[in-house]
């Protein structure tokens, strides 16, 4: 029996979701077309796949373990500032990587924080080079991502539940059993599976805290294929891997984790009769507080370093930062032109289109920028294309993402609302303005904070197309290390920062703004 | 006059069937015992769901392909009758253009149908700023401007408390004495379908059954329906 | 507001008609920013050459390489400036590139006979350090020692390809265990020398794998003489940085001109303090002031171009295994 779609159609979705899967796809086979003869996959790049996983793996697992305590402690505690407290974890998320491992080595370098502690204490010092570093830069993070899955888990738990169970005189451990343990079970595995996913195409931070050749990963595989080698079917067939890999974690987690999204809502702390021991009490704000120590910290350490170097930047810096900025809006605007026609056909049951929508995670951007490249050549000028380029590639990344964080709210509208839609013939482009971007304005406003403050942060393929005058931000930043100008880059870095951040907020407050019912 | 011509609905396990018409101006109340297929009547006629077989008639016009929007129905539910972050104007708005472009005479059709609900002066406030009982009202004042001959209402007042409803439902019927169209209410309640229905479809047993008197029915109910009001 | 006048340019047509001739430069990212030698020689040429100077960056040597090869014939480059020795022969063999003409007095110990490409500077390896440290003087003692190093990845990186080859030509069979005795030294392997020289700033290890001429700039641009460059007994790697001519350019005769320019002293005494390397030739007013405190080896390594493919495949894989153990 056909039940007739009510105020949506699908078509538009299937579009955006073929346009996402030609950039990703299509610009892999262009890379391929274009190789010869090379000597495929050896026992180095095997090598590589395998640590790739191990890394992976780790990271995930020990990101998701450790925000169980982290996200119970929020859940079921309520006190000042902890609405702030909650975005500002969300922080090392939306870092450029570059400014992150600066962060991390200013903290857990030889001569980061810890070990001036470590030696003034006379004990020995701790290297955060190896395969516990990949894991320590996998965990910052990505922690924050987790905390926010398994927060929305506990959120979920309807607050009539805990009222019974403190009725029934349970205590935490029988609130634990009967309550928590099978939510976490539900929200566990896809929140692991979407960080495994994130590790997977990890490379500059893998090669730097890794210490060396032993933590390379298939995305540096792909660089030396490409760039020492000029091996562009070897390219091609590791990014296939890449894809293959990334693919299975992301329909694992979108099978896994059902409808559970990291969006809206993160405000209401609920009333725990059975935790209001003092000894919980301790427990929940000691991980609170390492929490935020641990995600914070860094980030202080790079504002402390750059603010110096911020009277040093140069016009040309400012200029960039101009550009990242219009490059970073364009981006947000064409997420939304790619992610809102799959989150409804997503909504109206077409779950399968938002997996396409998740091949970004998967994407390497050497391989996009490169085919790009080959596909763009013979028609135009790439460099006349770099900020649409940049600004398309910014918004594929930033994709799956925002379909994590509007999928659900959308479906809500749709389940909520269609049919009274339907019957007042209220569809269309009327039906979006009138009823379905006022009702996710939350998540809206979450996404696209989200998107624009990664796409600015990102060197992404803007690297593969530059002249002079096209520099982003980040380009700009590393054009100054490059140039010696190593305190002026570390004011870039917080002007990037800042910049990654006031887009993040404003957008992600004017989602907020005036919301009633 | 609206006639459900050899319809067969089938969803799973689940079949009905129906096979009678509805006098114009008629109030009519759909009851029966909870899963039979009440709300999935509705759903049809609203053209939210298509027939397996049959055929839905208006004024013997066929519209079963007719998308829900174009039908010459309009449709209150459960709940979600509100857009919440509409005012009660622009909700009742919605029915006159849907792009909510309104003109200075739909503006004044729009405070014309609050007042006539009892809302009048209430137009800018947001669903969360009534009570429940004026969030009804404000639907009604939609169903008010939208015109249609033929009123579906999938037990849009079943939150109320019984006074309340019993308020609304005197509302209603006096709205639909004014405008002439008509009801078909399903109603899990007896004493609703007494209050304002002239006739009642029984659905029961895979079939809803063509409408008859309410008053005989009720009082002198078949098996099926004797079980279910107990 | 440039970048407004550059994202119209974005939508406009892309035939903007010029009268002017317009020379095509594709090179390293680095050249043509804001701090390197880019905007300097753009200036300086186009005072003489009656036409437009186009720089276009491309990522580094390796990236430019790349680039070239995916356009082939149809490049829009008339000149592509910034490889370096270790990928002249790969770059030769496309067959993209024209003999030239230019002649010149090279201030490199090694001489230069090379049809198709033309040397504008040169720079020497070696490890930056500050200067009260008392370092190892060869590879052997620094493995010994217990210093720590940062590196660069030969992967993606034109020093970490310039060590790899130090390394081997040095010690030939002996390379392996050399780069076992480094690998306890090193902190770790970076994907650029940005990441790398930033480290070393910032504290993270007593020597950084860099230039000769790297101290220079913190001597010069910022008064500053705390950072030296250890002299290695067994010699130094060498990087000599040149141009080369496209076969298919449609500005042959601007082309020839800059290549000509581009060994002058117009453009070389720009390079020392822009681009902080050797000039290829000494501009008549010689070396800036600073530049003679610096670090000079004894002995200059260098493969020969043709040689350099067979050698790096032998020498990564040593590298790989002797830090992956």
């Amino acid at each position: 029996m056909a039940e007739r779609a009510d105020a949506v159609t699908c078509w538009p979705g299937r579009i955006a979701a073929a346009l996402v899967a030609v950039l990703v796809l299509g610009t892999l086979l262009a890379v391929a077309l274009r190789a010869e003869a090379g000597r495929g996959l050896g026992p180095a790049e095997w090598s590589a796949i395998r640590f790739t996983l191990l890394q992976a793996t780790l990271s995930a697992l020990i990101s998701a373990g450790l925000a169980i305590p982290v996200a119970r402690a929020l859940a079921r505690r309520r006190f000042f500032g902890r609405r702030l407290l909650i975005t500002l974890l969300g922080a090392p998320f939306i870092l450029p990587v570059i400014v992150a491992v600066m962060g991390l080595i200013a903290v857990f370098g030889r001569s980061g924080l810890v070990n001036v502690v470590l030696r003034w204490l006379g004990w020995p010092e701790v290297s955060v080079y190896g395969l516990h570093g990949v894991v320590l830069a996998h965990v910052f993070f990505n922690l924050p991502l987790a905390t926010r899955l398994i927060l929305q888990g506990w959120q979920d738990i309807p607050a009539e539940r805990f009222r019974l169970a403190a009725q029934l005189g349970f205590g935490p451990r029988d609130v634990f059993r009967t309550l928590e343990r099978p939510m976490l079970a539900r929200v566990l595995p896809g929140a692991a599976a979407v960080i495994f996913a994130i590790c997977l195409s990890s490379f500059a931070v893998a090669l730097t805290l890794g210490g060396g050749p032993k933590a390379t990963t298939v995305e540096l595989a792909i660089y030396q294929a490409f760039r020492f080698d000029f091996d562009l079917g070897r390219a091609a067939l590791l990014a296939c891997v890449q894809i293959v890999l990334v693919g299975m974690a992301a329909v694992l987690a979108l099978r896994l984790s059902g409808r559970d999204s990291f969006g809206a809502g993160m405000d209401r702390a609920l009333r725990r009769w059975d935790a209001e021991t003092r000894a919980l009490r301790i427990v929940d704000t000691l991980w609170i507080a390492l929490a935020a120590l641990f995600l914070v910290l860094p980030i202080a350490l790079v504002l402390l370093d750059g603010l110096p170097g911020l009277a040093q930047l140069p016009l040309s810096v400012w200029r960039a930062a101009g550009v990242s900025l219009i490059v970073a809006l364009g981006s947000t605007a064409l997420m939304l032109c790619l992610a809102l026609p799959i989150c409804l056909a997503a909504a109206s049951g077409r779950g399968r289109l938002e997996a396409v929508g998740l091949l970004g995670i998967a994407a390497s951007p050497l391989v996009i920028g490169t085919g790009l490249f080959i596909v763009i050549y013979p028609i135009a000028d790439p460099f006349r294309l770099a900020f649409p380029v940049t600004a398309v590639v910014n918004a594929v990344m930033a994709l799956p993402f925002a379909l994590r964080i509007m999928v659900p709210p959308v479906r809500d509208v749709v389940q909520g609302y269609g049919r009274l839609s339907a019957t007042l013939n209220l569809r269309g482009v009327p039906w979006v303005r009138i009823v379905l971007l006022p009702r996710i304005r939350g998540s809206l406003g979450f996404a696209c904070g989200l998107t624009a403050a990664m796409s600015m942060g990102d060197l992404g393929v803007i690297a593969l197309f530059a002249d002079p005058e096209t520099a982003t931000l980040p380009l700009q930043m590393y054009r100054l290390m490059g140039a010696y100008r190593i305190e002026a880059a570390a004011g870039a870095a917080v002007l990037l920062l800042a910049l990654s951040f006031g887009l993040f907020w404003l957008f992600d407050k004017g989602g907020r703004g005036h919301a009633d019912a | 006059m609206l006639t459900l011509e050899g319809i067969s609905i089938v969803q799973g396990d689940f079949r009905l069937s129906a096979d009678f018409s509805v006098e114009d101006s008629t109030r009519v109340a759909v009851i029966g015992p909870s899963g039979a297929g009440k709300s999935t009547l509705l759903s049809l006629i609203a053209g939210f769901l298509e027939p397996v077989a049959g055929r839905v008639l208006w004024n013997d016009e066929d519209i079963t392909a007719t998308a829900p929007g174009a039908r010459p129905a309009a449709m209150l539910f459960q709940d979600n009758n509100l857009f919440p972050h509409l005012s009660a104007a622009q909700n009742v708005g919605l029915g006159l253009r849907p792009d909510l472009r309104l003109s200075g005479e739909d503006t004044r059709r729009v405070e014309e149908a609050l007042a006539r609900v009892g809302l009048a002066g209430y137009g800018a406030r947001k669903p969360s700023a009534l009570s429940g009982g004026q969030q009804s009202r404000v639907a009604l004042a939609r169903v008010l401007v939208q015109d249609r001959p033929l009123v579906l209402l999938d037990e849009p007042f079943s939150a109320l408390g019984p006074a309340l409803k019993a308020e609304m439902l005197d509302l209603l019927a006096e709205l639909l004495d004014e405008t002439g169209a008509t009801l078909l209410m399903v109603s899990h309640d007896p004493e609703d379908a007494r209050r304002v229905a002239q006739r009642t479809i029984l659905v029961a047993d895979g079939a809803a059954l063509a409408p008859q008197d309410t008053a005989p029915l009720l009082d002198n109910p078949p098996p099926a329906l004797k079980a279910y009001l107990g | 507001m440039k970048y407004l006048s550059i994202a119209a340019g974005l939508f406009a047509a892309t035939s903007a008609v010029a009268d002017t001739p317009v020379l095509t430069i594709y090179t390293y990212d680095s050249f043509v920013s804001d701090w390197g030698p880019g905007p300097a020689v753009e200036k300086a040429f186009e005072e003489t050459c009656g036409c437009d100077l186009k720089f276009v960056g491309a990522g580094d040597g390796a990236a430019l390489l790349a680039r070239v090869k995916l356009e082939g014939a149809r490049t829009e480059a008339d000149i592509v400036l910034g490889l370096d020795t270790n990928l002249t022969a790969a770059a030769r063999e496309t067959g993209l590139f024209a003999d030239h003409s230019v002649t010149a007095e090279y201030a490199f110990p090694m001489g230069w006979n090379d049809a198709q490409f033309v040397p504008f500077d040169w720079g020497v390896f070696a490890f930056v350090k500050n200067a009260d440290l008392d370092a190892p003087t060869n590879f052997r003692d620094l493995g010994a020692s217990d210093l720590k190093i940062v590196i660069q990845d030969p992967r993606s990186s034109t020093p970490g390809l310039g060590l790899l080859m130090w390394v081997k030509t040095a010690y030939g069979d002996e390379a392996p265990a050399i780069w076992e005795g480094l690998a306890d030294n090193i902190v770790t392997v970076t994907k650029g020398w940005s990441e790398s020289y930033g480290m070393f700033i910032e504290g993270e290890a007593d020597m950084v794998l860099s230039y000769t001429t790297s101290p220079a700039y913190h001597l010069i641009a910022e008064e500053d003489a705390s950072k030296d460059a250890v002299k290695f007994d067994e010699g130094h790697y060498m990087q000599i940085e040149v141009a080369g001519k496209l076969a298919n350019t449609d500005q042959p005769e601007l082309a020839d001109q800059f290549l000509a320019f581009m060994v002058s002293d117009a453009f070389q005494s720009i390079i020392p303090t822009t681009n902080w390397m050797y000039p290829a030739v000494t501009p008549a007013e010689g070396l800036p002031k600073g530049f003679e405190t610096l670090v000079v080896p004894d002995k200059g390594l260098l493969v020969a171009s043709d040689k350099v493919q067979d050698i790096r495949e032998e020498a990564l894989a040593e590298w790989l295994s002797a830090l992956t153990q």
